[in-house]
């Protein structure tokens, strides 16, 4: 909970992964032309991949300032559990890069032509999907506190295990702006891959960051 | 009669063994690659009912291509024994493998690539398992590039084991998910060409069963080669290590 | 194939097929190349730092 309020303060970070989210998204039509077919057959892909740099970027600090202080140290010692912290932090990195990414969606709609009912099943996919890709980059970023090679690093880890929930992600919006009804299985999918994250993550994240302060 | 394999667990009794043991692979691996080969090329017929000659591409395609895949698993178990049984060993054989894997993974998609231009016309197609290979080899790469990127040997060993699971866990999700991007249907696993039809010649199949085999004897062969490195360069303060070294 | 030249030009897919062997053999004899190399160096760079070990030690 005291994160949350760290980070509350640095309401900063909240913007500036908002509007790398914008840019990058206003950047495709830029580069690969405005005709409206286009852009709607690559608007799934286009968000998503943003929203895999937004979240990707953000996460270098989930640890970092507590790593250097030392803090982190003093975590690991705690009684409670891990897990628990873990939790807690991830949580807090999501809603502020996470869930905003949820509430602008919209505007892609706007700027790609998708259908209302696109929008709202990418809604619905980012705030399914989000969380994933939080709860997969904490171990990333676990594992590569305090290396030089930093955010690049951290990108070549992890972007390889981001790809299944990109593909759902950008599949279930495709399908919705193709006019397809069933969009069941995609969100069992992505669901699944919620629940999942949620239990094994915090484990291995908990377990990288043994490793990477002791 | 028990093979004690604690005995060899330890870097210092690997280390021999290891040396016995190299020439025996390197020379399996000659007479399996060449007989293999000989036998693909000379005792099957030049041209299929659906294939030419550049079916034979297909030897090395999937030998290379089954190599990366066991690779990745090996080196994922040996992560696994070091991080769980703490042995230095487990973790030296884990970095010797993951170059190995690496260049198997980068053949498979190599020599995939020209098969594909030869037999669909393209050099490239986003197939579910050409693009799960070229997965499988960022993450080989992940894991070499954690492993050079932290200095104290303990945390570089234990973090990239650490990624090696997790990439492990990770790998049959992302091939589903690549295979079956709708989940209501699911893609064509690899174009189909199987070579001769759905009845494969046999003496095809014995000579790809024999090149993967080939394969493996020198999958064994370089790891090896590269392991005793690895293992001087850990254990070079150790005192069997300086003895040995004193003695030549 | 009656000829060598027949069995290299492969009924036009010579490139391919040499292509991806020749690919192969690059590779995998670079890669034993690397590994024996690089036990070797390591091997002399040890051997001179015990020498010189012993050296200091008779001093």
């Amino acid at each position: 909970m005291r994160d949350l309020t760290l980070a509350m303060r640095r309401r900063t970070d909240v913007l500036t992964t908002l509007f790398f989210f914008i840019i990058v998204v206003s950047l495709f039509p830029l580069g690969a032309g405005t005709e409206k077919m286009i852009l709607m057959k690559i608007a799934p892909g286009v968000a998503w991949v943003a929203a895999l740099l937004a979240s990707m970027l953000a996460l270098e600090r989930l640890f970092a300032s507590d790593f250097a202080d030392g803090t982190l140290e003093q975590l690991l010692l705690t009684p409670q559990p891990l897990f628990i912290l873990v939790l807690g932090k991830i949580f807090a990195h999501w809603l502020l890069t996470g869930l905003p990414l949820v509430f602008i969606a919209p505007l892609v709609g706007l700027q790609y032509y998708l259908p209302d009912d696109a929008v709202l099943t990418m809604m619905l996919a980012l705030l399914l999907g989000t969380p994933v890709l939080s709860l997969i980059g904490a171990i990333g970023a676990a594992l590569t506190l305090g290396l030089r090679g930093g955010g690049i690093l951290l990108s070549l880890l992890i972007l390889p295990l981001y790809i299944p929930i990109m593909i759902y992600g950008a599949g279930v919006v495709s399908a919705s702006a193709t006019g397809a009804t069933d969009l069941q299985a995609y969100f069992s999918i992505l669901s699944g891959f919620l629940i999942l994250a949620l239990i094994l993550s915090p484990i291995a994240t908990a377990a990288a960051l043994r490793i990477s302060v002791e | 009669m028990s093979i004690n394999w604690f005995k060899y667990s330890a870097p210092m009794t690997f280390y021999p063994l290891a040396g016995k043991l190299i020439p025996f692979f390197g020379w399996l691996t000659a007479i399996l690659m060449i007989g293999g080969l000989y036998w693909g090329f000379f005792e099957t017929p030049d041209r299929l009912s659906d294939q030419k000659e550049y079916y034979r591409i297909i030897y090395i395609h999937v030998g290379a291509a089954w190599m990366s895949m066991w690779l990745y698993i090996v080196l994922a178990a040996w992560a696994l024994a070091g991080l769980v049984l703490q042995t230095r060993l487990s973790y030296m054989m884990a970095a010797a493998i993951a170059p190995t894997g690496a260049i198997a993974t980068f053949l498979a998609l190599w020599t995939g690539a020209f098969w594909g231009k030869t037999s669909w016309g393209t050099w490239w197609d986003w197939d579910p398992r050409m693009t799960s290979e070229l997965i499988l080899l960022f993450l080989y790469m992940g894991y070499m590039a954690l492993q050079s990127a932290i200095d104290d040997p303990r945390r570089a060993d234990r973090a990239s084991a650490l990624l090696a699971l997790v990439g492990l866990v990770c790998v049959p999700v992302i091939f589903w998910s690549i295979n079956c991007p709708n989940p209501n249907e699911c893609a064509a696993l690899h174009q189909t060409s199987k070579p001769g039809g759905g009845n494969m010649d046999p003496n095809i199949l014995i000579s790809m069963l024999v090149v993967a085999l080939a394969f493996w004897m020198y999958s064994f062969y370089t790891i090896l080669i590269r392991v005793r490195g690895i293992i001087l360069e850990r254990e070079r303060h150790t005192t069997w290590v300086n003895e040995m070294l004193e003695e030549d | 194939m009656s000829t060598i030249s027949e069995f290299f030009h492969a009924g036009g897919y010579g490139f391919y097929i040499w292509g991806s062997y020749g690919a192969a053999l690059l590779l995998m004899a670079g890669e034993i190349i690397a590994a024996k190399q690089q036990h070797r160096t390591i091997l002399k760079r040890l051997s001179r730092m015990a020498r010189m070990n012993a050296a200091e030690e008779d001093e």
